[in-house]
């Protein structure tokens, strides 16, 4: 279950981080409030899971040792999260992507027989059915928007396709979670996201891509090259003072 | 002598003498000016330039800290530091709308800060260069924001005074969350001590340059305090910012970078030695290290965003359109 939770948090941490990078540099002001806001979801999230991950891991990590000292090999995201930013279109649509997975996730994950899972639970839904709405409505702005934006919500979607499978996937550790009770069934999931996505590719006048091949791997720690560069950045503090208070 | 003018956001009146005087006699009552009301056409002029500058200084200010936060050495500073960066964001929201109460678009002054003939608060043209810089600047900076802006609450315009008074607490959870991370490090390892006092070193000096420049060489000072825009002069509140950081530094075991620097038990205040106006005035006209980056930055977010900010209009346009053919059939 150690396992398990950590492939969530790592998700979730990961995204929050990519999310964070577009803080000063968005579109507008608005959007400047808006995506730290969505980074600050996912990053609240995965500290709560590292948390309960380390408490089961037993070995004395808390949430700092886990984000800070494993390596790309360690880290056990989808390859969804870890895609780079590209440009603001691309952003939406995987955030959009992401929260379409988890609110239902975290819907069913009210009924967990652990604790600790059904306590985020209960916050990740109501947050994850904001960033629904928020990304969501820039998918359909964008799609149904100029020639280049539309062009550009085209280009974002067939560039994100191969990643969306990897989600409806369970690792051997997290097979053992959903066994228990502890984490719902990912590949229950997909018919509501499907639902979801479908109808705002819809209002957005767009496309939905059939999926032509998928690339899966970061649950067993085989990444883009992007993550290593990630956590490189993310790490280089914690890292280069060991056993630091900040 | 009478000038003529626009007077308020809307509407040309004359400025008469009988017009100033009962201009005048309104601030002398701590009346407060709406945007609605008749003003002269410096004051809204004034207004403009100091409250598009704030905006801007919020807006800039994103950056230098914004540089850290993919950086930031443990998850709960990550996240702090992300809603605090946000929480600059929504400062220049706020300001940009009490600025546009006076009848100026947040794009033309957006344009005005991408092309340089809007000013922003100097002390964002420093590099942040250690994770101790994100301590100082919340300690130091908005610390120094703190004291500028407290007077501004009671600001004769309304809409001015009243988004300092929201900013202002928000302004103050910064400078604590600033100076608790200065604690944090001064109570660490020798690195960190050292990491803590080479920020201060740095950020010392420019942050006293932030209550510009002495009162007998200020320019806009007299006709701001008549207006009761400002309240203080900047020597004033300098004075008041040594005052209170001194001790806040002795407590953190760090020392100020500046040996003039000794209590004057005759003035009841803290001396200090001479600030080097030849580096302010440097980089207010654009030679910090950081300037052309800073513009640059900001250049690039609104252009690349340019597409994202047409599409939105487009759209809404189409559903317009869209929602006007379904009613009409
Ligand atoms: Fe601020
Ligand atoms: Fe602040």
């Amino acid at each position: 279950m150690y396992r398990a939770l950590l492939e969530l948090a790592d998700d979730h941490l990961v995204l929050g981080h990519r999310v964070s990078e577009w803080c000063g540099h968005a579109p507008m002001l608005e959007e400047d409030l808006a995506l730290p806001n969505m980074a600050l979801d996912c990053i609240g999230t995965a500290r709560a899971l590292y948390a309960r991950a380390g408490e089961l891991e037993g070995a004395g990590r808390d949430e700092d040792a886990l984000a800070y000292f494993r390596g790309e090999r360690e880290y056990l995201n989808c390859l969804l999260v870890e895609q780079p930013n590209g440009d603001f279109a691309q952003t939406m649509l995987r955030q959009l992507g992401f929260a379409a997975f988890m609110e239902p996730f975290w819907r069913a994950a009210a009924q967990s027989s652990d604790d600790a899972v059904r306590g985020v639970a209960g916050k990740a839904v109501k947050e994850m059915a904001y960033n629904i709405r928020h990304a969501g409505e820039w998918v359909v702005r964008l799609g149904d928007g100029t020639d280049e934006s539309t062009g550009r919500m085209r280009a974002a979607s067939d560039a994100l396709a191969p990643y969306w499978d990897e989600l409806f996937l369970s690792s051997p550790a997290t097979q053992e979670a959903e066994a228990a009770g502890i984490l719902p069934e990912r590949a229950g999931l997909r018919a509501n996201w499907e639902q979801v996505m479908r109808d705002v590719f819809a209002q957005a006048l767009l496309d939905w891509p059939e999926a032509t091949w998928s690339q899966g791997g970061g649950r067993e720690g085989r990444h883009g090259e992007g993550l290593g560069h990630l956590l490189a950045e993310m790490q280089s503090v914690a890292r280069a003072h060991p056993g630091a208070t900040w | 002598m009478y000038a003529q003018g626009l007077i308020g956001a809307d509407g040309r009146t004359d400025e008469t003498p009988e017009f100033l005087a009962a201009f005048k006699a309104r601030i002398d009552a701590e009346e407060k000016i709406e945007p609605k009301d008749a003003m002269p056409e410096g004051y809204r002029r004034t207004l403009i330039r100091q409250i598009g500058q704030h905006a801007h200084s919020e807006i800039v200010g994103m950056l230098p800290e914004g540089n850290w936060i993919t950086r930031a050495p443990s998850l709960k500073r990550k996240a702090a530091l992300l809603a605090k960066v946000q929480d600059e964001g929504g400062h220049g929201l706020y300001l940009y709308a009490a600025a546009e109460t006076l009848g100026v678009s947040r794009e033309e002054m957006t344009e005005e800060l991408l092309d340089g003939r809007a000013k922003y608060s100097s002390i964002f043209n420093y590099p942040t260069l250690t994770w101790a810089d994100i301590g100082t600047i919340g300690w130091l900076v908005d610390g120094a924001a703190i004291m500028n802006q407290i007077p501004l609450c009671r600001c004769s315009f309304g809409p001015y005074a009243r988004a300092m008074i929201r900013v202002c607490k928000e302004e103050s959870f910064h400078q604590r969350q600033g100076y608790e991370i200065m604690l944090t490090l001064c109570r660490g390892t020798q690195a960190q001590k050292d990491m803590a006092q080479d920020a201060l070193n740095r950020w010392w000096w420019p942050s006293l340059m932030m209550f510009g420049p002495h009162d007998a060489d200020s320019t806009h000072s007299d006709q701001s305090m008549a207006w009761k825009i400002k309240r203080f002069s900047n020597d004033e509140l300098r004075q008041k910012f040594i005052d209170a950081t001194v001790p806040q530094a002795e407590f953190l075991g760090l020392t100020v970078p500046d040996p003039e620097c000794k209590w004057n038990e005759a003035k009841g205040g803290y001396d200090h030695g001479p600030i080097d106006w030849d580096e302010f005035w440097r980089v207010v006209k654009g030679g910090g290290v950081m300037n052309r980056e800073r513009i640059a930055a900001r250049k690039k977010a609104w252009d690349d965003g340019a597409w994202v900010r047409e599409a939105a209009l487009v759209h809404a346009e189409k559903r317009k359109a869209r929602k006007a053919a379904m009613a009409a059939e």
